[in-house]
């Protein structure tokens, strides 16, 4: 297993995080988490095309660069540090489904479309009742006709390709699950935006009467692909997490420097130094874990379904700390509207409960051991 | 003709190897091979050739390491606190050190202690007031020193003691090198809360210093002694393994297993303190605990923090390995460590239930749980307490300003400090 980044890779992670300051500073985020459709089409296309972003983890067969795991973290975590407002993630997570569910076929008409940013997609898996496994999937398929709803979709009102998993009816569990592909504007797809706690995270309510789907891979034997793509999807997660929650411990520990109280630095008191090491301690160890889970899904590791949920229960854990401490580094002015750390601050709880919180990826870290 | 070229691993590994099969027999007695090791400069090869080694990298090492495995010969004497006092020689001792002291900690001759702390100094080592005093040509040395490990068996103590009460706390130490077989010296030992008694006091009454046993001079022991505590630290990433004793048959391997025995009785309880994450999953099926869902989220915390802290030390060796600067996830170890073992303890506390409430034979394990419960307060107070470690992080990773300083500006003759009862 690989412990370090390569030159190349802490080359490409300085360029981009260049390119993140100068693209997405905190203002234009603010300006663009007030906006319906959350990010700026034109600009976000052509950001992505210049650095390939959206492509980095797709094979070169399929338009993509061909690299792994590794590096799509490494970009997810930049952004994640940035906060920056763009559907990667949403079209990472559809691309990764395809990946795993599409026949070759599929996949060489649909990713290179993804690849070089020309469309944007998300995976819309999760209903009202928010369950992360596959007993949450109440959606039909009727031949190829879908109906039901999907709910907490990430920029699902804006994404021009919508995959989405639905079950034969009469089916439970992992059993009879297919991956569809749907436009987002196809007739009977009706969309709405939800508001949302962290406005830089725009997630959809969607609900399908009678759309007609393209079914991804055979119809019905979508379980394992769908357990899959949920491991794959929560490294990513991590991997985005870590960054944001390295970032707000910096800024925290920049504030504190600055701030003077009692004659001198609060950053001079123990208590505050305290906090400040323990939160450095959170951070390393939740990247240790997202970045060593992303080695192991390039590696093929078999423990992946428990690495992955380690990597994201360690990751909430930490950013949520960190959150705590750094708004209390603040004082008073961390909780208002005009600084900034209440951004990081919200980022911070909705990834927490992206995907399953830290009690789920425990108990399904235990499990996946136990066994 | 003289060799210029560079050593590489091939070149190192064939040089050994050839020199081994020559050389290694496993009838030579210990101290007799480790001698032969001395002269080839094959026992320390990262260290000076005029010292017993073949100024080699350090990186070669394991290489060195692996051919000896390979053939099954026995190395240098290496566990304990004689690789600090080799460490501390070898950068600040006077020819005559390294000519007296050097070889005997390779073969295993001499044993060493470390006599640093004090009871009324502990997180602040250097305010030590063991006193050393000027009496003729000789030192004199009177006082108390605490924590001190195989302090019953060594031979050598690298002592800290104060010897200028005039100058500023760091300013006024010496640094020696002191007979522990003396008669100014008593050793007690030090009855711990787990019933181990791995650490002595030491109580000088006028023992004495010969002028050369002076590692540097007044007002450096400071300096010195952080080499010291630099190559103690260096061991504490969680990665370190223990000397394990080969169980091979021959002379040789039995004087080193009889070696390792006495040099690692002080650290038996050492696997307990950690917290014994490894017994954590089997013990959990044995006793169904596994079954309780509350169980299992605290046992779940436990190895996300423990597999964790292990990634994270590996990274920080990764980096090292490739020579890029240090990280910060290389100061976080020691900190982490401390966390890991109490959650640990928690952890075999509730697998455990009301057999936690026994001890020795009566617990489980013939004891090793029990023993983990009340071991593990140490690992967040020895070698530098968590409060320190946080300290350590803050001001040096993160460059947060230091705590305003009370006893650095006066004499330290001055400076408020604990009165420690006379005995």
């Amino acid at each position: 297993m690989r412990f370090s980044f390569s030159a190349e890779q802490e080359e490409f992670r300085d360029t981009l995080r260049r390119a993140l300051e100068a693209r997405s500073p905190i203002k234009e985020v603010r300006r663009l988490m007030a906006t319906d459709e959350g990010f700026d089409r034109e600009g976000w296309k052509r950001f992505n095309q210049e650095l390939g972003l959206t492509g980095i983890h797709i094979p070169e067969a399929y338009g993509g660069q061909g690299f792994g795991f590794g590096e799509l973290g490494i970009v997810l975590e930049e952004m994640g540090r940035s906060l920056l407002c763009a559907p990667f993630l949403s079209t990472a997570l559809a691309s990764i489904a395809i990946l795993n569910a599409g026949s070759e076929e599929q996949k060489k008409a649909l990713l290179p479309g993804l690849a070089d940013g020309s469309k944007t997609a998300t995976l819309a898996f999760q209903e009202e009742n928010g369950s992360i496994d596959a007993s949450g999937i109440a959606m039909t398929a009727t031949g190829n006709k879908l109906d039901g709803s999907k709910s907490f979709v990430l920029d699902g009102h804006t994404a021009d390709l919508v995959v989405v998993v639905a079950r034969k009816k009469g089916t439970t569990g992992n059993d009879g699950l297919s991956f569809f592909t749907a436009a987002g504007n196809a007739p009977g797809l009706t969309r709405r935006k939800l508001k949302t706690m962290d406005e830089t995270r725009k997630l959809a309510h969607l609900t399908f009467k009678g759309v007609e789907g393209k079914p991804l891979g055979v119809e019905g034997a979508g379980g394992p692909a769908f357990a899959k793509t949920m491991q794959q999807a929560i490294v990513c997660l991590a991997n985005e997490m870590v960054g944001g929650a390295d970032r707000l411990r910096e800024d925290a520990l920049e504030y504190v420097k600055m701030r003077m109280q009692f004659g001198r630095s609060i950053a001079s008191f123990q208590t505050t130094k305290n906090k400040a090491a323990d939160m450095l301690v959170d951070v390393e160890l939740a990247k240790s874990a997202a970045y060593y889970a992303a080695a192991a899904l390039d590696e093929g590791d078999e423990d992946v379904p428990a690495l992955a949920s380690l990597a994201k229960a360690q990751a909430a854990e930490a950013y949520l700390q960190t959150e705590i401490h750094a708004l209390q580094m603040h004082g008073g002015i961390g909780f208002t509207w005009d600084n900034d750390t209440h951004l990081w601050f919200k980022r911070a709880k909705s990834s927490e409960i992206l995907f399953g919180d830290a009690n789920q990826h425990r108990e399904k870290m235990i499990q996946a051991w136990a066994q | 003709m003289i060799d210029t070229t560079e050593p590489t691993e091939e070149s190192v590994r064939k040089d050994v190897r050839t020199w081994l099969e020559a050389n290694w027999n496993p009838n030579y007695g210990l101290v007799e091979w480790r001698e032969k090791l001395c002269e080839s400069g094959w026992g320390a090869p990262h260290w000076p050739k005029e010292w017993y080694g073949r100024d080699m990298p350090v990186k070669f090492n394991a290489v060195v390491d692996e051919e000896f495995a390979r053939i099954g010969a026995v190395g240098v004497a290496k566990a304990g606190i004689r690789t600090l006092a080799a460490a501390t020689i070898l950068a600040h001792g006077t020819d005559l050190h390294k000519q007296k002291f050097l070889k005997r900690i390779l073969t295993g001759e001499d044993t060493w202690c470390q006599l640093f702390s004090e009871p009324g100094s502990g997180s602040d080592m250097a305010g030590a007031v063991t006193r050393a005093d000027k009496r003729g040509n000789k030192w004199v040395i009177n006082g108390q020193k605490v924590w001190t490990t195989s302090a019953h068996k060594a031979h050598w103590g690298l002592l800290l003691a104060r010897a200028d009460w005039d100058k500023v706390k760091h300013k006024g130490l010496a640094y020696f090198i002191l007979d522990m077989k003396q008669p100014g010296v008593q050793v007690h030992p030090l009855k711990q809360m787990n019933g181990h008694a791995s650490f002595n006091q030491v109580f000088f009454t006028d023992a004495e210093v010969e002028p050369e046993m002076m590692v540097c001079d007044v007002g450096d022991g400071w300096t010195v002694a952080t080499t010291t505590l630099m190559h103690e630290r260096r061991g504490a990433d969680g990665l370190r393994s223990w000397a394990t004793a080969s169980d091979k048959k021959g002379r040789i391997y039995e004087e080193e297993r009889a070696e390792i025995a006495t040099t690692m009785e002080p650290y038996k309880w050492y696997p307990q303190r950690a917290g014994r994450v490894d017994l954590v999953m089997e013990r959990a099926r044995e006793t169904g605990r596994i079954n309780d869902p509350v169980v299992r989220q605290e046992i779940a915390r436990l190895l996300i923090m423990s597999k964790s802290a292990e990634w994270t030390a590996r990274r920080a060796r990764a980096a090292q390995e490739q020579g890029k600067p240090q990280g910060p996830e290389g100061s976080l170890g020691k900190l982490v460590a401390s966390h890991v073992a109490r959650q640990a303890a928690r952890v075999h506390t509730y697998l455990t239930g009301a057999d936690a409430l026994l001890s020795g034979e009566e617990s489980p394990m013939g004891g090793v749980i029990a023993e983990i419960l009340v071991s593990v307060p140490a690992s967040s107070i020895a070698g530098g307490t968590d409060e320190i470690q946080r300290n350590i992080i803050s001001e040096r990773v993160l460059k947060m300003p230091r705590e305003t300083s009370v006893d650095t500006n006066k004499p330290f003759k001055d400076v408020p400090r604990n009165i420690v009862a006379p005995r």
